[in-house]
């Protein structure tokens, strides 16, 4: 009998259930789009049956770090850039459970950048939501890593004078096997994908675009958005890794011009996760690590038998 | 310490084979009853620059590296970059040879390989060994190895001329050969083994030096280890089964150990892309239910600093290793040196709330690191062992009956569902998982997955629930808990049987010599030469360095009249911690510091002791620095 039996237990559940009671109203600022992400998080977290306590959510510094406390589920609030290795090791620590992590465009693309690849490289089963509002908001307004070039803040007087980092094109070269933009403003399709990225027995990135009124008023409010997979002016092979890395490039070239791209763009199904790979090298167990700490009959290997013999 | 020792120093160049073949020589030495114990010296180099071993094998307890050698095997360096003499490392060739010349003991016997080293271009060769009554052999070993097959094996003829000439069965060898190596290359050893044996023996007068092995046997089985093995398998046996780490030397050595041994037992190794995911690798594992390790050498734990705040501040057990080398900065990577005990103390932002034990033997890093885990899961806090290239690398025979223990794979203060049912929840059925009033300070965590223990871990001060807060009840509230597992800790340590603090010497000395970590057996042994020559000193060894065990080491220190606090780093760390943690003693205690490159050898310790605390006198050479009390 599993130790964990909230995992995969079945039980029918409802967005209320995502919503704390302590702390039901976000404090985001009026308008924000992190509002969109909570309910496109539990829009697909209901429509799955995933009940809060077989999820994990991990979050990092930032506007975005508040996600935890408004969305009822085991939470681990890191520090910044470093909800990704947090993560992942609960996955392998776990498989069952389903693990979230998010964070902001600062804490993911630029302080956590290095995590970033190399956890889409070892593709983790897992999502990872990115709240790209092209600026530091917490901080109050700082030029981020995708601020487009020569965006001017307090820290960047004479505007920026570099380009932006291109998330997308990022991702799937780093080895990210779900790769998808959506905005807030786009209720539906954002729901759709989280619910897709849930799904992808891999590692599912998903920028997700969302305005910030406060600090950023120049990138308006991702509005009007094309949905690139709909569009019958787009058309590309999400399998295909090169037709996937050429919308991707137009994605991110278009964003500043003031057209907002957003859809799937690549979808890898035949990649193993990395607990597969890992099983298949003999690497990782079969069953939970973490179940075994609770099986009183489990008999425990000793170094004395295993490891000493050489040594004598 | 002893007399009858023999201390064989092999030396040549990084890639030579220095290591294996020290490690199977001292192998057979315990196997024939001897006790042994290894040092290391070498280069950061793949390929080249000096480096040696030295095995000292003796009928008695031997603990610490000895004072100088008496047999030397120097093969000389075979990859040796630059034979030139003006060349920046100078003529590398020759270096096994001629720096290997000022530790050796009169009397002592040098065997070189001629076929690559030429005496004759050693400055005063000759006139050194006449004046320091040397027995030379010159052997072409190379040669030698090249008619049975391939270079390479110049070791193992090395090691059938120093059976020859120091009387060692050459069965032992041979057993152990027949154990090591695979059948392919076993021939061709066991041959040129015996070849190089029966020409010294057919050849040279076998009986002209007085080196000559020891006998000895045990009482009970023995095991050969060094501190990273004791370290790797306490964790196994406390049921560690993550570890995420990055390679830095001399950390790696747990490292790979662990990789290497964790499919066999079900568990996960993680090589991840820095330290930082590696200390929060181990942390989301043990969030989720693992016992989990990381660890690394100065530079990469730097980086581990947040993640361990993170440990503290979300009160996830998690065991960090730390393998300290000569710093600052790259410092010098393979060298050995104790200067990172306040950086693992203080790292990370806000009060420091960890545990850190620095073990002083081989035995001692297998169970603190057991003790390290019982803590950090019992207390929900990091526990850190600290200890240095010294204690990672050297070899020591032990009973093999201290490694024969049972597993303890509990999760501490963790709770199961049907727990978790009479627990205490919120309104909203979230967990209260960081209670205020709880016995010890210790609120009992669940595992995510789990059915009714649902909470937020996170970086900011929080409520029970973990909700983040900042009213002034709820953190002092909070902090006060939190500092006061420390408390427990402390009172838990002081009353097991044993504390990790070791005494060493009689208890009415009127002197005392106190260190931490890797140092206490070279220490013990010069409270022995101390002793024998008419002195009365007893030695402290501490492994607790947080929390402090003020109370053992003030009783101490109120026993002697004068304490010297040895410890290898040019700040004097350690004693400034003691003083720090007692508030006084600070006209009591004055420093032996050694920061060079290499560990205390008994005499540094000996005649530091004997220069500066007896007579008052100031040291010769700059090997060590004496620092002396306030007031002094």
């Amino acid at each position: 009998m599993s130790a964990f039996s909230a995992i995969g237990d079945g039980q029918p559940t409802d967005q209320d259930d995502y919503t704390p009671e302590l702390e039901p109203q976000a404090t985001w600022c009026p308008g924000c789009g992190d509002f969109g992400v909570l309910k496109a998080l539990k829009g697909a977290a209901e429509e799955l049956g995933k009940s809060p306590e077989e999820m994990l959510l991990c979050t990092g510094i930032g506007c975005s770090g508040k996600l935890n406390s408004y969305f009822d589920s085991y939470g681990f609030h890191t520090i910044h850039g470093r909800s990704l290795p947090v993560a992942r090791a609960a996955k392998l620590a776990n498989p069952g459970v389903e693990v979230i992590a998010a964070g902001g465009d600062g804490d993911g693309y630029g302080i956590g950048g290095n995590h970033f690849m190399h956890t889409a490289r070892e593709n983790h089963d897992m999502t990872y939501i990115v709240f790209n509002n092209e600026i530091f908001g917490l901080t109050k307004g700082q030029t981020s890593p995708t601020s487009p070039k020569g965006h001017k803040s307090k820290t960047q007087p004479s505007g920026s004078a570099k380009e932006p980092l291109r998330p997308l094109s990022l991702s799937l070269n780093a080895g990210a096997s779900y790769v998808a933009r959506t905005a807030a403003v786009n209720p539906n399709q954002a729901k759709e994908i989280i619910i897709e990225a849930m799904e992808h027995d891999g590692f599912a990135h998903v920028d997700f675009l969302t305005q910030c009124p406060t600090w950023n008023k120049d990138a308006k409010q991702y509005v009007p958005y094309i949905d690139v997979n709909d569009s019958d002016d787009y058309e590309f092979d999400k399998t295909d890794r090169r037709e996937a890395a050429d919308m991707m490039a137009e994605t991110e070239n278009a964003l500043h011009e003031g057209k907002v791209l957003t859809g799937r763009y690549y979808v890898d199904k035949d990649r193993m996760s990395y607990t597969e790979e890992k099983q298949a090298i003999g690497e990782m167990p079969e069953e939970p690590l973490a179940e075994r700490y609770f099986h009183d009959s489990y008999e425990w290997e000793r170094s004395a038998d295993l490891f000493l013999d050489k040594h004598k | 310490m002893t007399d009858n020792e023999f201390i064989w120093r092999i030396a040549g160049g990084s890639g030579d084979g220095i290591a294996s073949t020290s490690q199977n020589f001292a192998k057979a030495l315990m196997r024939s009853g001897l006790d042994v114990f290894t040092h290391r010296h070498y280069p950061s180099r793949i390929r080249g620059g000096h480096t040696y071993t030295e095995v000292r094998a003796a009928a008695e307890p031997v603990k610490s590296r000895g004072d100088g050698y008496n047999f030397l095997l120097a093969l000389g360096d075979s990859f040796a970059r630059n034979p030139q003499e003006d060349a920046y490392y100078g003529n590398e060739e020759i270096k096994p040879l001629s720096e290997n010349l000022d530790e050796l003991r009169e009397g002592g016997v040098i065997v070189y390989d001629s076929g690559l080293l030429d005496a004759s271009e050693i400055e005063d060769f000759d006139a050194r060994v006449e004046e320091n009554n040397w027995h030379v052999y010159d052997i072409d070993l190379r040669n030698m190895a090249r008619d049975v097959g391939r270079e390479v094996m110049r070791n193992t003829a090395g090691v059938g001329v120093t059976c020859a000439l120091a009387g060692i069965d050459l069965h032992w060898i041979e057993e152990l050969m027949s154990d090591a190596m695979p059948e392919k290359i076993l021939e061709p050893n066991l041959e040129i083994l015996n070849k190089a044996h029966d020409m010294v023996v057919e050849e040279y007068d076998v009986d002209a030096n007085d080196v000559t092995v020891p006998e000895g046997s045990h009482d009970e089985e023995q095991v050969l280890m060094s501190g990273s093995d004791a370290i790797a398998y306490g964790s196994l046996d406390e049921g560690c089964r993550f570890i995420a780490g990055y390679p830095m030397t001399p950390w790696t050595e747990v490292f790979t150990i662990m990789c290497q041994n964790l499919p066999e037992v079900g568990g996960i190794s993680e090589q991840v892309e820095d330290e930082i995911a590696a200390a929060a690798l181990a942390v989301g594992a043990s969030h989720a239910g693992a016992k989990a390790m990381s660890g690394s050498s100065g530079g990469g734990f730097a980086l581990m600093s947040e993640p361990l705040g993170l440990a503290e501040m979300t009160e996830t057990p998690v065991v960090l290793i730390e393998a300290m080398r000569a710093g600052p900065s790259t410092g010098m990577p393979t060298k050995p040196e104790q200067a990172d005990l306040e950086h693992v103390l203080y790292t990370s932002q806000g009060d420091s709330q960890r545990v850190v034990f620095a073990p002083g033997t081989v035995e001692e890093a297998y169970t603190q690191t057991r003790r390290a885990f019982q803590i950090a899961y019992e207390y929900q806090i990091p526990a850190i062992v600290l200890y240095d290239q010294k204690l990672g690398g050297e070899l020591v025979s032990l009973p093999a009956s201290h490694f024969d223990e049972e597993p303890n794979p509990s999760l501490g203060s963790t709770l199961t569902e049907a727990e978790l049912e009479e627990a205490p929840h919120d309104d909203s059925g979230k967990y209260s998982r960081f209670q205020h009033d709880v016995e010890d300070g210790v609120s009992p965590r669940s595992i995510p997955g789990q059915k009714g223990g649902r909470f937020l871990a996170t970086g900011n001060e929080h409520t029970p629930e973990g909700h983040i807060a900042e009213t002034t009840s709820n953190r002092v509230a909070q902090m006060d808990r939190r500092t006061e597992k420390l408390e427990a800790i402390s009172a838990d340590l002081a009353a097991q049987d044993e504390t990790h603090q070791t005494h060493y010497g009689p208890d009415e000395a009127t002197y005392g010599l106190m260190t931490f970590g890797s140092q206490q057996g070279t220490v013990e042994e010069a409270v022995d030469m101390l002793n024998e020559q008419g002195h009365s000193v007893k030695a402290l060894g501490v492994s607790d360095m947080a929390p402090y065990p003020v109370d053992e080491v003030s009783e101490f220190i109120e026993s002697v009249d004068e304490v010297l606090v040895v410890e290898m780093n040019a700040s004097a760390q350690f004693r400034g911690l003691t003083q720090k943690e007692l508030g006084k003693y600070g006209e009591k205690l004055s420093s032996l510091l050694k920061y060079n490159g290499n560990p205390f050898e008994p005499l540094d310790i000996v005649e530091g002791f004997k220069t500066t605390i007896i007579e008052g006198g100031e040291l010769s050479s700059n090997k060590t620095k004496f620092v002396p009390a306030a007031g002094d």
